[in-house]
C-alpha cells in the first residue's frame, strides 16, 4: 500500500511530538519540586489544607518509610477507596443529585467499576449517560481520577529515590507524596484546565437532562452534567474514564479540534515531565532525555503506521465505491489524522480515553493501539506507571548488556544484581500472563465467547483487547464487546488489580533494594546509558521482550484479519 | 507487619474521606461556580433557542430526514442521534453488515461522500463535510423552491476551516446550517416537505 495521508495530517503528528518534547522540562521542574518535598510561593496557598489533612490523619510527613511500609500504606489506601466507591455506586438509587432516579449498580458492575477507577484503568462496562447519576460521576469516580494518578507518581518517586539515595532503608513517605502531588500538581492544574475546557464548549452544570424540540418537531433529550471537571483530570491523570459512553468522541467531552489537540497534549504532559524529573533526580538530566528519546522513537513509529493505515482506508469499502480514509467510527471534526494520533497517544500512555472507535479501525490500525498496550504502556505511559514500567525494561537492558561484556551491570550509579533483575522480570511477566491467560480462558468458555460483537478474527481481537486493556490498566476497548456480564466484570477486575499492584509492589521492592546500595562511580568500563547505542538497545529489548510474546496472539487476531481483508473475505 | 498495618489504617480512612470531599465535592462545585459565572452559555450546553424554545445544542447532532433540510451522518446512537445512548457501530473492517450497509446506501445514493455513508464515533456528530453539504444542495433547493446558487452560497458561508491549516478538518454544522436555511425562507413560513 502506498504511503497515504495528507500533508496537514503528517504535520499535525510532527508538531505534536515537538510540543511534547518542549513540555518535558517545565513540567519536570514542577515535578522535581514535589519529588524533593520543597515548598514554593505557589504551594504556600494550599499549605493549610495539607497541614490540616496531616493533623486529622495523624501523619508526620517527615517520617520516612521503608519500601514495605510504603507499599503497605499504598495498598491499604487503595482498598479503603475501593470500598467507598463500591458503596456509593451500590447506593446510587437512594443518594441525592439523581433526578432521573437511576438505580444502584449491580454488585459485579459496581465492584468492577470501583477497581477499574482505583487502578487508573477506567475500563467502563457501563454507559455513563444511561447508568450514573451526577453524584456518582463526581463523588464516586472523580476522586479516583486524582488519587490513582497521585499514587502512580508517588511510586515513581519512590523508585527515583532508590536510584538517587545511598545506603538508606527508606524510600519516602507515601502519605506525604500522595497528598502533595494531589494538592500542588493535579488539583490546581485540573481547575485551570477544566475552565479552559468549558470555554471551549464542554458543559459544567448540575442539571442532568435538557429537553429539546428539533426543527422537524422531534424530541431530543440532551444529557449534561459536571463534565468539564471530570474531563480535565481524566486526561491529566491518564485515567480515561469518560462521562459518556462515547468518551472523548462525544461532542460534549471534546467539542472541537483545538480542544482535541489540547486533550492529547494533556495526556502526555505529566508523563514526559517525569522523564526529565527522573534525570534530574539521579543527577544527570541526559539520562532522562535518553529515556524520552527511546519512548518517542516507539511512539512515532506506532502513530505513523496507525495514521498511514487509517488514511489509506478500507479496501473492502473501496470496492463498493466509497473512496478515501476509513471514517467508520470517526468524528468528522477530527478526521483520520487527529483520530489516529489520539488512538496512538491514549494507548501509549495508559489513558484509555478515545475520540474514535478503535473497534472500527482497519486491522493494522487497530493492531497498533493493542500493541502499545501490550508493550506495557511504557511509551510515555500512565502518570508514574509509564516511567517505572520503562525503568524495569532499562534494568533488563543493562542486565543484557552486562551479560554481553561480562561485567556487573550498572544503571545511573547503582549496581544491578540478581535480586533486582528477578523482581523486574516478575513485574514484566505479569502482563503476558494475565492477557494471554485471560484471553485463552475467554476463548474456550461459553461465557467468554458470548462477549464479542464481530465475527471471525475481529471477534478474537475484541477479547484480546479487553484483557490487554484491563491488565495494562488502559481502559479503552474494542467497544463492540458486551463486557457487562458477571464473567467479564469478574475476570477483568482481577486482571486490573494484578496488572496494577503486582507491578507496583515489585517496583517498590526494587526501590528499597537500590536505596540500600552505595553509589558506584562510573568508570571506563561502565556501559554508557545515554547515547544512541543505549537508546537502540532499549528499543530492541522492549520490542523483543515486551512485544514478541504477543506475536502469536496478534497473528490470530489483527494479522489474520488483514490477510482476510486483502483477500476480500468478510465475516 | 501488623503494627505497620495498624499505622496505615487511620491515615487511609481519614485521607479517603478528606480527598473524596475535596476532589469529589469541593472541586466540581468550584469549577461549576466559576464556569457558570464566566462561560454561562458553554457551561449550560451551548443551547440554541428559537422563539424561546430549546431546539438543540450547537454541539450535538440531530437526525434530519425531510428533503428540505440538510441531512447529518449516519448515527449508531440508539435509533439515531439519541444522546441517552451515545456510541459507534463498532463494526470491524471485515464485518459483513458494514460492507452490505455501505453498498446498499451507495446504490440508493450514487456519488454520496464517505462521511454520509459511515457512522460517527459518538453517534452525535454535529458536522458533515463541505462535499457532503454541496452534494445535498440540489435536493434542498428543489424542496424549498430556491435557486441552488442561493443555497450553495449559504453552505459556503457555513464552512469552518482547520485552525492553522492542520488542526481539524473542514466541516459544516448541520443544525446551524438548517437554521440559517429556515431563516432564509421567511422564518419557516414555508414549512419544508
Amino acid at each position: 500500500m502506498p504511503l497515504s495521508g495528507t500533508f496537514s495530517g503528517w504535520t499535525l503528528i510532527l508538531v505534536f511530538v515537538c510540543a511534547c518534547v518542549a513540555l518535558a522540562k517545565p513540567v519536570g521542574l514542577w515535578l522535581f519540586m514535589l519529588y524533593e518535598g520543597r515548598t514554593t510561593r505557589a504551594t504556600r496557598l494550599l499549605a493549610p489544607i495539607e497541614r490540616g489533612f496531616y493533623r486529622l490523619a495523624g501523619i508526620d510527613p517527615a517520617r520516612e518509610q521503608t519500601w514495605r511500609q510504603y507499599a503497605l500504606a499504598m495498598l491499604v489506601f487503595q482498598v479503603v477507596t475501593v470500598l467507598v466507591t463500591y458503596a456509593l455506586l451500590r447506593l446510587q438509587g437512594v443518594l441525592p443529585l439523581n433526578p432521573r432516579a437511576l438505580p444502584g449498580l449491580a454488585p459485579d458492575l459496581a465492584m468492577n467499576t470501583a477497581i477499574s477507577f482505583a487502578t487508573n484503568t477506567n475500563w467502563q462496562a457501563y454507559a455513563g449517560e444511561a447508568t450514573l447519576s451526577n453524584l456518582s460521576q463526581m463523588l464516586a469516580l472523580v476522586p479516583h481520577n486524582f488519587l490513582s494518578a497521585a499514587t502512580g507518581i508517588a511510586v515513581a518517586f519512590a523508585l527515583f529515590r532508590g536510584f538517587a539515595r545511598r545506603e538508606t532503608g527508606s524510600v519516602g513517605n507515601f502519605w506525604a507524596d500522595m497528598t502533595r502531588i494531589t494538592l500542588y500538581l493535579l488539583l490546581p492544574l485540573s481547575l485551570i484546565y477544566a475552565l479552559v475546557l468549558v470555554a471551549g464548549g464542554v458543559p459544567q452544570t448540575f442539571a442532568s437532562t435538557i429537553e429539546a424540540t428539533t426543527l422537524e418537531g422531534a424530541h431530543q433529550t440532551l444529557v449534561v452534567g459536571p463534565i468539564a471537571s471530570q474531563e480535565a483530570i481524566k486526561l491529566l491523570g491518564t485515567n480515561g474514564g469518560g462521562f459518556f459512553n462515547a468518551n472523548s468522541a462525544h461532542p460534549f467531552e471534546n467539542p472541537n479540534a483545538l480542544i482535541n489537540a489540547l486533550q492529547m497534549l494533556s495526556i502526555f504532559a505529566i508523563g514526559v515531565g517525569l522523564t526529565w524529573c527522573f534525570g534530574r533526580a539521579v543527577g544527570d538530566t541526559r539520562q532522562g532525555w535518553a529515556v524520552l528519546a527511546a519512548m518517542m522513537i516507539l511512539f512515532v513509529a506506532g502513530a505513523g503506521v496507525l495514521y498511514w493505515q487509517e488514511a489509506g482506508g478500507n479496501p473492502l469499502l473501496h470496492h463498493t465505491g466509497l473512496a478515501g480514509a476509513n471514517m467508520e467510527g470517526k468524528e468528522l471534526r477530527f478526521g483520520a489524522a487527529a483520530s489516529a494520533l489520539f488512538a496512538a497517544v491514549t494507548t501509549a500512555a495508559s489513558c484509555g480515553a478515545v475520540n474514535a472507535m478503535h473497534d472500527s479501525f482497519t486491522p493494522i490500525g487497530g493492531l497498533i493501539p493493542l500493541f502499545n498496550i501490550e508493550l506495557g504502556e511504557i511509551v510515555i505511559g500512565g502518570v508514574g506507571s509509564g516511567i517505572y514500567g520503562f525503568l524495569l525494561f532499562a534494568l533488563l537492558a543493562v542486565f543484557i548488556a552486562g551479560l554481553m561484556v561480562g561485567r556487573t551491570p550498572e544503571y545511573v550509579g547503582k549496581k544491578i544484581e540478581g535480586h533486582e533483575v528477578k523482581l523486574a522480570v516478575l513485574a514484566i511477566v505479569v502482563l503476558p500472563l494475565c492477557i494471554l491467560g485471560g484471553t485463552a480462558i475467554a476463548s474456550i468458555t461459553a461465557a467468554g465467547l458470548a462477549g464479542p460483537a464481530n465475527r471471525g478474527p475481529h471477534g478474537f481481537t475484541e477479547i484480546l483487547y479487553a484483557f490487554a486493556s484491563a491488565t495494562g490498566n488502559n481502559g479503552s476497548a474494542f467497544g463492540g464487546i458486551s463486557a457487562n456480564t458477571p464473567f467479564y466484570n469478574g475476570a477483568l477486575a482481577v486482571c486490573m488489580w494484578i496488572g496494577r499492584f503486582f507491578v507496583m509492589v515489585p517496583v517498590l521492592a526494587i526501590a528499597g533494594s537500590l536505596a540500600r546500595k552505595n553509589v558506584t562511580p562510573a568508570s571506563a568500563g561502565s556501559f554508557p546509558t545515554t547515547g544512541p547505542l543505549w537508546i537502540g538497545l532499549l528499543v530492541a529489548v522492549i520490542l523483543i521482550v515486551g512485544g514478541l510474546t504477543f506475536l502469536p496472539a496478534l497473528a490470530l487476531g489483527p494479522i489474520a484479519e488483514q490477510m482476510a481483508m486483502l483477500a476480500g473475505t468478510t465475516f | 507487619m501488623l503494627t505497620d498495618f495498624a499505622a496505615a489504617a487511620r491515615p487511609a480512612i481519614v485521607l479517603t474521606a478528606a480527598f473524596f470531599a475535596l476532589t469529589g465535592l469541593a472541586y466540581p462545585l468550584a469549577v461549576t461556580g466559576l464556569s457558570q459565572a464566566v462561560f454561562a452559555d458553554a457551561a449550560g450546553g451551548s443551547l440554541i433557542r428559537r422563539d424561546g424554545h430549546v431546539i438543540g445544542s450547537g454541539l450535538i447532532g440531530q437526525g434530519f430526514a425531510a428533503d428540505g433540510y440538510f441531512h447529518p451522518r449516519l448515527s449508531a446512537a440508539g435509533k439515531g442521534y439519541d444522546p441517552l445512548q451515545s456510541g459507534g457501530s463498532n463494526l470491524g473492517p471485515t464485518a459483513r453488515p458494514l460492507i452490505a450497509r455501505v453498498a446498499a446506501d451507495l446504490a440508493a445514493n450514487p456519488g454520496a461522500p464517505a462521511d454520509l455513508l459511515t457512522t460517527s464515533a459518538s453517534g452525535l456528530d454535529p458536522d458533515i463535510s463541505p462535499q457532503a453539504a454541496e452534494w445535498q444542495v440540489r435536493r434542498v433547493a428543489a424542496a424549498r423552491h430556491l435557486a441552488p446558487a442561493r443555497v450553495l452560497a449559504l453552505v459556503d458561508g457555513a464552512v469552518q476551516m482547520p485552525l492553522l491549516g492542520m488542526i481539524g478538518e473542514p466541516h459544516v454544522n448541520v443544525l446551524r446550517l438548517n437554521l440559517a436555511l429556515d431563516n432564509l425562507t421567511a422564518t419557516g413560513a414555508q414549512p419544508p416537505r
